[in-house]
């Protein structure tokens, strides 16, 4: 039995883990990839206190050595389930199940998809869902961004400076990103967008060559491309506690800045849980906040 | 065994003419998920003998990320008798590569 069951290795649940263990509780971190969650594909980190620059590996390592260093315990399986007894939680994974008093879901969130056939089969063969961790095989090629967020916009701007040009293809008729982006991408002249449009179809035969952008107006358009970079938006990973936790509509845990769920003893840190600010000053923050709340649960009884 | 570096010259040798199953790990020194993958890697190549493991830095060997269509990396690419017989991109814990290799 543990004090402290964190489920996932990202800022969030590592940070939990750090405090988890300045107050002496016994800490199992279950993660299902590696450790440092998404932060890890960013190459140059610019806005964490203390650093002024720092890639995202370097980040992660630096907090994952911290926690291990203080005791914390890491196993890398995928959480499928998680059930509440009462006084303590059964959390399953393929392999084993761990009992703990007090769990901290701090799953983060996934890229979204565009759910067109072959997109997984052609993932790695020309779509990407990250500009700057593949950019650079798209050197003096053509590439499209889908969406027309901050991410979408960054993605184009900074893929506009490596290819040889770069559409963007949003369904609506005005960007959502920040309007200095939107000012920056309407002065580069290899960009062009293509508005009321989404992509229907990838096509490829060994890797992608070419998207079947449908306009608003029904019409429909072939684009030789080498690269798709889907910039969507993102899905929070709670849907393997959504029969337990309450989720908002987007999926996210419906909690407030104490980070409490529904459920007495279950608490969640970081991107998966409803919020305004998705940073990584946030996510500490809330790793910070939500193992302090587990503490507090667990020295009251 | 080491970790093999892979080269365009010595592709043929290592890995399509390799009378045992191959593992290619493509990445290179910027991507972080490479470098989270790189000591499982060194780990796989230490601790068997059933498959051969080679690196292929994707900036110093453009040509050769290129003829495999790699264009994400990670990228794991698996050869047997100078064939890919599977492929998975991005990081994978160790015990889907093996499971990967049996395949």
């Amino acid at each position: 039995m543990y004090d402290i069951l964190i489920v996932g290795a990202g800022p969030a649940g590592m940070t939990a883990a750090i405090y988890a263990r300045r107050a002496s509780k016994s800490v199992l971190v279950l993660e299902a990839k590696t450790y440092g969650g998404q932060i890890v594909n960013t190459p140059d980190i610019e806005n964490y206190p203390v650093a002024a620059h720092i890639s995202g590996f370097d980040f992660a390592t630096k907090v994952y050595e911290q926690a291990a260093a203080l005791g914390a315990e890491f196993k890398f399986e995928k959480v499928t389930d998680i059930a509440d007894n009462g006084d303590y939680k059964t959390v399953t994974t393929p392999k084993h199940t761990y009992e703990a008093k007090t769990v901290i879901l701090a799953t983060g969130s996934e890229n979204r998809k565009l759910g067109l056939p072959d997109e997984d089969k052609l993932t790695g063969r020309g779509v990407s869902y990250c500009a700057t961790c593949d950019g650079a095989f798209y050197r003096k090629k053509v590439v499209a961004v889908v969406g027309g967020g901050n991410t979408a916009l960054e993605d184009a701007l900074y893929l506009a400076d490596l290819a040889e040009k770069v559409y963007i293809i949003h369904r609506r008729d005005a960007f959502r990103g920040e309007e200095a982006n939107a000012a920056r991408i309407a002065a580069k002249e290899n960009i062009e967008v293509l508005w009321n449009s989404q992509v229907t179809k990838l096509i490829a035969e060994k890797k992608l060559s070419a998207i079947e952008v449908t306009n608003k107006d029904g019409s429909v358009q072939t684009l030789e491309i080498n690269g798709l970079f889907v910039a969507v938006g993102r899905i929070p990973e709670n849907q393997n506690f959504a029969k337990l936790i309450e989720l908002d509509d987007a999926g996210y845990v419906k909690a407030g800045e104490n980070c409490l769920t529904n459920v007495p003893g279950i608490f969640v840190a970081g991107d998966n849980r409803v919020k305004e600010v998705r940073q990584l000053v946030t996510a500490t923050g809330d790793g910070a906040v939500a193992a302090t709340a587990a503490i507090r649960y667990l020295n009251e009884g | 065994m080491n970790v093999i570096i892979g080269t365009q010259e010595n592709f043929e040798q290592e890995v399509l003419k390799s009378d045992k199953p191959v593992l290619v790990d493509f990445n290179a020194d910027w991507c972080g998920p490479c470098k989270m993958l790189s000591p499982i890697v060194h780990q796989l190549a230490e601790e068997q003998n059933k498959f051969k493991v080679v690196s292929v830095n994707i900036d110093d060997q453009d040509l050769l990320a290129e003829d495999y269509d790699v264009s994400s990396i990670p990228c794991l690419v698996a050869f047997r008798n100078g064939k890919e017989f599977a492929r998975e991109v991005g990081f994978r814990p160790k015990d889907d590569i093996l499971e990967m290799m049996e395949g």
